[in-house]
């Protein structure tokens, strides 16, 4: 397990450098820097010396260094709209993206499992039925469009919580519910059916002629089997949540790293962009490394890969 | 031999809805199995060998109907038990090793935590207790090293360590009654002999009972005190195993020991013999001798009532002209 472990933390360290160089030279390649920063109707005098304020006038590799020693003790210079260190900006945006998306998986886990456990046990009854109408709906509904149902009901009508803003955890629930329930169905859908599988398995039927109980039947010989593949989904979930919240942050007013990559990109705010992009990055190859080493720890069999 | 029957079955019935229809995979089946002895079930694949063996243990696939005018085992009235008492019952005082030794075990957990699992929820002891136990029974169902093994996954075995674990794990509780479907079927042949063999030593050393599904006549004619033969669902003759080798009463016995000349004298893995003709349809009503499209001997009367009767010394047949001395 540990050789593993270091195996793969090995390939993540290898995969966060090649991330980084691709976000570098992807964006000093596509065209002139200069040129963009100092916007379409400056003079060349003035391009000129933005490229050697910024240092763009010396060789590539030597930009690359230093931008990648710098980037090393987490400094990504100065955003060229916001006046503020990169790196500022984006620790007090990331809290907001992290615990956003952190407790909407939470949530989306805490439901789908035991729903999807549900249905497979009693399948094809009316819990079953009811689960996979509710995962269609949940799949189907824009999340812009439940975030404001939502909004109607609870703040506006019943007026329990509030409708935007991050400033307490009553803040948060609202948000967490709609990215949270757009995460559910495909984890729900999945942990059925990986229970239905492992209930029709030759060790369930070597468990029950143990005479075990029921529930050490599904939780510990049926479960544990069939959240493997649920874990590998809730890791790219996750990142979707954490790269692709712009909408529920909009909807809520919620100041992260997705409403933040939208300005960024809006106003050629480059090292914001490319700081952002880059920290996301190494937030997903965590988050699957993460994933990773759990599905390791659940399934011996992975250990040796 | 007037003691009761550890086991005994009596008409005993197993219906599989299919869709508005019904299948009547297993009827009237009935047969007994005495304290220490071992009883071997042999018939063609889809005869209903597997499903017999686990409507014993109420381990039968939730949508199939199990019913029988009588089960009991040591004095315990099977059908009226509650589910709570059966699961005590089960690997505890009934024991049961299946056919696929490479998907029976839980690719989840150690060799040691699905070994002492059984022990620890049917006894009142320790861990320590249980680890010793398992480690005593592995080595005494042959395997080496039984303390590193206790550690490994299932995936880190082979099919016959595997099977031999199951075997481990089955006597655990030290159960009085072995159910064993098809145990070597899946592995190599050299390795069938060793586990059969394996079998019959521990049955010798323990006392249990055991009820051996197999396909292989050899090991049949070598280990088994009784044999019953099924065919499409029902059991069509059974007996001590020596003079129903001899002197085989139903012509599907017949027909299946026409390539086996003496007991003893067969070499393990030899297959069954082939009889020409296909299995009737075993949906909607089943009526008269199932045999009767294949038999040599069917008549006219074939097609109505057959009963089963007793036949020679402890012998039972379902045919109207069972043959051979008695
Ligand atoms: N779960 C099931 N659903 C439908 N049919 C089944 C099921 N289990 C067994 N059968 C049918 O019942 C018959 C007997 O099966 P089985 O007892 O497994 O045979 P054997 O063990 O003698 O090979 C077969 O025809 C098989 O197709
Ligand atoms: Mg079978």
């Amino acid at each position: 397990m540990l050789r593993f472990a270091l195996r793969r933390i090995g390939v993540a360290v290898c995969v966060a450098f090649t991330v980084a160089v691709f976000s570098f030279f992807l964006l000093h390649l596509s065209g002139d820097l200069a040129t963009a920063i100092a916007g379409p109707e400056s003079s060349a005098e003035q391009i000129a010396q933005i490229r050697v304020e910024y240092g763009l006038d010396r060789p590539i590799m030597a930009q690359f260094i230093d931008w990648l020693v710098r980037a090393l003790h987490f400094d990504f210079g100065r955003s060229f709209y916001f006046q503020d260190q990169v790196t500022t900006l984006i620790a007090g945006r990331l809290g907001v993206t992290m615990a956003l998306g952190g407790m909407a998986l939470g949530f989306a886990l805490l439901v789908a499992i035991p729903l999807g456990v549900v249905a497979a046990i009693r399948r094809d009854t009316w819990i079953d039925r009811s689960a996979l109408m509710i995962s269609v709906f949940g799949q189907a509904m824009p999340s812009f469009w439940f975030a404001l149902t939502l909004v109607l009901i609870f703040s506006v009508k019943l007026r329990w919580l509030p409708a935007s803003g991050g400033a307490t955890w009553k803040h948060m629930i609202l948000p967490v519910v709609a990215l949270g329930t757009y995460a559910m169905p495909a984890i729900m859908r999945l942990t059925r059916n990986g229970m239905l599988d492992v209930l029709a398995a030759d060790y369930i039927r070597t468990a029950r002629a143990k005479g075990l109980s029921t529930a050490v039947v599904l939780f510990k010989h049926a479960l544990r089997n069939a959240v493997i593949p649920v874990v590998g989904l809730a890791a790219v979930q996750l990142g979707f949540m954490l790269g692709g919240s712009i909408v529920i942050e909009t909807v809520f007013s919620l100041h992260g790293l997705g409403h933040l990559a939208w300005e960024a990109i809006s106003r050629n705010d480059y090292p914001v962009v490319q700081a952002v992009v880059l920290l996301l990055s190494v937030v997903y190859i965590l988050v699957t490394l993460a994933a990773d080493l759990l599905n390791a720890a659940l399934d011996p069999r992975m250990r040796t890969g | 031999m007037t003691a009761a029957p550890l086991l005994s079955v009596s008409d005993l019935t197993i219906d599989i809805p299919l869709g508005g229809r019904t299948l009547h995979a297993v009827r009237g089946v009935s047969f007994e199995v005495s304290r220490g002895e071992t009883l071997c079930i042999v018939g063609e694949s889809g005869s209903g060998k597997s499903l017999t063996s686990l409507a014993l243990m109420n381990l039968l696939p939730g949508r199939l109907k199990r019913a029988a005018a009588a089960m009991s085992f040591d004095g315990i009235d099977l059908l009226s038990i509650p589910e709570r008492r059966m699961s005590d019952l089960r690997g505890d005082r009934m024991a049961m090793i299946f056919q696929e030794p490479m998907t029976s075990l839980n690719p989840a957990y150690t060799i040691g935590n699905q070994l002492t699992e059984a022990f620890l929820r049917h006894r009142k002891t320790t861990r320590k207790e249980a680890f010793g136990r398992a480690v005593y029974l592995l080595e005494k169902v042959g395997i080496t090293a039984a303390d590193r093994r206790m550690k490994q996954y299932p995936h880190q075995l082979s099919g016959g360590l595997r099977q031999r674990v199951m075997i481990a794990m089955a006597l655990m509780c030290e159960p009085d009654l072995l159910i064993a479907d098809e145990p070597t079927t899946a592995l190599d042949v050299t390795i069938q002999a060793q586990i059969l063999l394996l079998l019959k030593d521990l049955q010798k050393e323990l006392g249990i009972a055991i009820i051996l599904i197999t396909h292989d006549l050899g090991v049949v004619a070598r280990i088994a005190d009784r044999v019953a033969v099924m065919y499409a669902g029902e059991l069509v003759e059974s007996g001590p195993a020596a003079p129903l080798f001899q002197s085989p009463a139903h012509p599907y016995t017949r027909g299946l020991l026409e390539c086996i000349p003496q007991p003893g004298k067969t070499r393990p893995g030899e297959p069954l013999g082939s009889i020409p003709g296909l299995v009737p349809s075993l949906t909607g009503r089943v009526s008269g001798c199932v045999f009767r499209n294949r038999c040599p001997r069917a008549e006219e009367a074939c097609s109505g009532e057959v009963p089963v009767v007793a036949f020679g010394d402890a012998r039972r047949v379902r045919c109207l002209f069972a043959e051979g001395v008695r």
